[in-house]
């Protein structure tokens, strides 16, 4: 991309007291481009989310949108930036209708309440009170406000937090729209389902640092390979050591180990590119002696694994 | 909206207040409409801003275009709002049911003056509470402020018939300076002192206000 980039983080630090938060983050998006945030809880996720809205400095490095500081830059910067926070900030006795009014009144190029409503869904729903939507519509609310006034950048926090998988599928859809539109948008994320349909590139936050950064399918890669096979019943010992040097022959160096959890039989194959003379090696051996494979897969890593690889984080998963 | 009209009207038909001179009403009115500045920007104003900053909705607001002035000025005409209404209801009412008229010292400027300082001080007040306490503290704090002055602030009764260290106390609360500077402006005898009440008014005005600036928390 040779645009500037239309949010930009660079170096940042930020402490609360003594415990720092952001230890020196860097981060870009360009127009047109989808960036996916993912971190365990306290990796600094919010922080630096609003840190680039604004409602925080931060304490070393630069922010940067569409080219200007965002605690200086006004109103006039304001207008070209859509948020999405997390928990909305909707007063329970409005309604849809009221709220996006209210916001398009904010805004000289603002889009129209009424279809905008009708693209979230919210038609039905557009005179009922907040406190009486569902989870689902407040978040769809909420994305609507993030809409209403035509932004260039979006700053969206877990989009799709607590959305019934249509709504979910429905706002992926419109998120991925907005970015082909030619928007930057950033989204932070738990939900891994976001992160392989829509990043371009994604970067995993932990304990206050980026420790990976780019596109999903290279995240992922980054990974080992491995082959993974379950077969109908555990190997004995000499067994085990059997198909071990029927691996090692066609890749030296290569190990068998046992899969942990499920119900035995499970294996992978470390210190080996799973390639088809591997997988050949290893139905071949199962020919010989007569042992059935239930499963295989030869598929690089998942974002998953690598994400598990590098926080150890218990919470995340992909959703759907 | 309805609670100082009907303590203006319960009060001068019990005949409670110990009236110096003047009747009931030359001292209740304007204690009414200091109660109604008080309900309007301590009251309504605090608790409103209280809860709307527990909901996120201040924060909210604060990443859009709106500016924060526009969204200051917007509550501020509010406010002005709910109290001209109260003041013509509180004014048709001591009128009409009282027989109240305005007497020939009683000023519009003084009158005008002392309701938007009033309405500073307690506005100011309202929102410091909302802007540094949880909102359920800020509805407690701000309900009690409005019992504690109803009794102390000259509102329905004369701060003189205190007893002597509660006296003194209020005699320096911005309510008491308030519904002075009411009845100074509406020529309501005997007529205080009115430039100390002004004065004091004006100078809890600007320390609220001040303190509100400085101390809000948008979440």
């Amino acid at each position: 991309m040779t645009a500037p980039p239309a949010l930009e983080l660079e170096g940042v630090f930020k402490r609360y007291g003594r415990r720092t938060v952001l230890a020196g983050v860097s981060l870009a998006v360009h127009p047109g481009e989808l960036v996916a945030v993912l971190g365990p809880n306290g990796a600094g996720k919010t922080t630096a989310v609003e840190i680039l809205e604004g409602y925080r400095a931060a304490d070393g490095g630069t922010v940067r949108i569409l080219g200007e500081d965002p605690r200086r830059g006004g109103t006039g910067l304001k207008a070209r930036i859509g948020l999405m926070l997390q928990g909305g900030g909707l007063d329970p006795r409005s309604t849809p209708r009221d709220v996006l009014r209210l916001y398009a009144r904010f805004h000289d190029g603002a889009r129209d309440p009424a279809e905008l409503l009708a693209t979230m869904g919210l038609s039905a729903a557009a005179g009922t009170r907040v406190r009486r939507l569902s989870g689902g519509e407040r978040q769809r609310l909420s994305m609507a406000l993030a809409l209403v006034g035509d932004p260039e950048v979006l700053i969206l926090d877990e989009p799709t937090a607590g959305m019934d998988p249509e709504a979910r599928r429905t706002t992926r859809a419109l998120v991925a729209g907005l970015r082909d539109q030619g928007r930057a948008v950033l989204l932070t994320t738990h939900d891994l389902g976001d992160v392989e349909r829509l990043a371009d590139r994604v970067a995993i936050l932990h304990g206050g640092r980026i420790v990976a950064e780019g596109p999903p399918q290279e995240l992922a890669a980054g990974t080992a390979a491995r082959l993974r096979f379950r077969l109908a019943r555990s190997l004995e010992a000499s067994e085990a050591a059997g198909l071990t040097s029927a691996v090692a022959a066609e890749s030296p160096g290569a190990t068998l180990a046992m899969e942990a959890g499920g119900a035995g039989g499970a294996y992978v194959v470390a210190g080996a590119d799973p390639n088809p003379a591997v997988v050949a090696a290893v139905a071949t051996w199962c020919a010989t002696v007569s042992i059935q494979i239930v499963e295989l897969r030869a598929a690089a890593g998942t974002i998953e694994e690598r994400y598990f690889e590098l926080t150890g984080d218990e919470e995340i998963g992909a959703v759907a | 909206m309805i609670i100082p009209a009907a303590v203006l009207l319960f009060f001068a038909s019990a005949g409670i207040v110990p009236g110096a001179a003047g009747r009931p009403v030359d001292f209740l009115l304007p204690g009414s409409l200091a109660l109604a500045v008080i309900a309007s920007g301590l009251v309504n104003l605090g608790i409103a801003t209280a809860y709307e900053r527990s909901y996120g909705v201040l924060k909210r607001l604060g990443g859009s275009p709106l500016p924060r002035w526009g969204l200051i000025a917007a509550k501020l005409a509010a406010v002005l709002a709910l109290e001209a209404l109260q003041v013509v209801l509180l004014l048709a009412v001591a009128t009409a049911v009282l027989g109240w008229r305005a007497p020939s010292e009683a000023s519009i400027g003084a009158f005008v003056a002392a309701l938007l300082l009033g309405t500073l001080a307690f506005a100011g007040l309202g929102l410091l509470l909302a802007g540094t306490l949880r909102a359920e503290a800020t509805l407690a704090v701000a309900n009690g402020l409005f019992l504690g002055f109803l009794m102390i602030g000259g509102i329905v009764l004369p701060v003189d018939h205190l007893p002597a260290p509660l006296g003194s106390i209020a005699r320096i609360l911005p309510a008491a300076a308030l519904s002075d500077a009411l009845r100074a402006a509406l020529g309501s005898a005997p007529s205080p002192e009115p430039a100390s009440a002004f004065l004091l008014l004006a100078g809890w005005g600007a320390v609220m206000a001040g303190l509100a600036v400085r101390t809000f928390r948008w979440d």
